[in-house]
C-alpha cells in the first residue's frame, strides 16, 4: 500500500490483534484509504462505521452530550473502533474478537490525532 | 414497490429495508422498465428509465474513448440527497439500478447494498441465456402492459 495515509494505517495493523484500518469519509461512508487482511471487506466496514458515527452523533447531540470522541462496536465476529480524523474523516480498526484492545486504541487516537 | 417478475420483488424489497434509498428503479439498457419503487407518476418513471439509460450509456462510450473505462457506477451528492447509478449483468441480460438515497444513510451504504441485491438477483435470475429479441411490433404493446403492471392500473 502506497499513498499519504499509508504509514499511519500500517502502524495500526501492527498491533496485536487488529486485522484491518480503513481512512473514511465520515459523511458518504466510502473508502479513503485501507490496509486491510484478506477476506475483510473494506466497503462494508466503511458503510458501516459512517452510518454508526452518524447515529451516534445524532443521539449524543438529542441526549446533549455533543459529539462523539470515540466509537468501539463489539460483534460476534469481532470488533470496530472508529475515531474521526479532522472534519471530514473517521479512522476505523477492525480487530479480532476477545483480543486486548488497549494498545491498538491508543496507537488508533494517535493515529488519527496525526492525520487530523 | 412494483415489479414486473416476481422474482425481482425480495431482493429490492431487502435492498430497499436495508440501504433506507428513497427510490429505486431497475431498467434493462434499452430504458425498459423491470421494477420501480416510490415513483408515482408514470412520466416521470419513464423519464427517469431513459435517462438512466443514456447515462449509462454514455458514460461507457466516454470511458472507452478514454480507455478509462468501463465504470462500475455513477454516483452524484447534493446538499440533502444523492443519487446512485449502476450497469450490472445478469444471466440472460445487462440491467441498470438507480437508486436515490437522503442523509438518513449514505453513498457507501447504498453501494454495499447495492451490490448484494444485484448478487441476490442472479442467483435468483430464473434465466440461463438471452431470450429472444423484442420485436418492434410488439413494443408498445409490451410497454403498455409494463406500466399497468408497474402502477396497478
Amino acid at each position: 500500500m502506497t499513498g499519504p495515509f499509508a504509514a499511519g494505517l500500517e502502524r495500526l495493523t501492527r498491533q496485536a490483534g487488529v486485522r484491518g484500518a480503513l481512512l473514511v469519509e465520515r459523511e458518504d461512508g466510502l473508502v479513503v484509504a485501507e490496509a486491510l487482511m484478506e477476506g475483510l471487506d473494506g466497503a462494508a466496514f466503511a458503510a458501516l462505521a459512517a452510518s454508526l458515527w452518524s447515529r451516534l452523533a445524532r443521539a449524543g447531540e438529542a441526549a446533549g452530550r455533543g459529539a462523539p470522541a470515540f466509537a468501539q462496536l463489539e460483534a460476534e465476529q469481532g470488533t470496530m473502533l472508529a475515531v474521526p480524523a479532522g472534519a471530514e474523516l473517521l479512522l476505523v480498526a477492525v480487530a479480532e474478537p476477545d483480543s486486548n484492545l488497549g494498545l491498538a486504541r491508543l496507537e488508533l487516537i494517535r493515529a488519527a490525532g496525526e492525520l487530523a | 414497490m412494483r415489479a414486473l417478475e416476481p422474482w425481482v420483488e425480495p431482493p429490492l424489497a431487502r435492498f430497499l429495508a436495508e440501504s433506507a434509498a428513497r427510490m429505486v428503479l431497475l431498467t434493462t439498457t434499452a430504458g425498459q422498465v423491470v421494477a420501480q419503487h416510490g415513483f408515482t407518476r408514470a412520466v416521470d418513471l419513464m423519464s427517469a428509465a431513459a435517462l438512466g439509460a443514456a447515462i449509462v450509456a454514455s458514460t461507457d462510450e466516454l470511458g472507452r474513448l478514454t480507455g478509462t473505462g468501463p465504470y462500475r457506477a455513477v454516483a452524484h451528492q447534493g446538499p440533502g440527497a444523492g443519487l446512485h447509478l449502476a450497469a450490472f449483468d445478469l444471466p440472460h441480460a445487462r440491467w441498470i439500478g438507480l437508486a436515490t438515497f437522503g442523509r438518513e444513510t449514505s453513498l457507501g451504504v447504498v453501494q454495499v447494498f447495492f451490490e448484494r441485491m444485484v448478487g441476490e438477483l442472479r442467483a435468483a435470475s430464473p434465466w440461463e441465456a438471452p431470450p429472444r429479441a423484442v420485436l418492434a411490433a410488439d413494443f408498445e404493446r409490451e410497454l403498455g402492459g409494463s406500466l399497468q403492471a408497474l402502477f396497478g392500473r
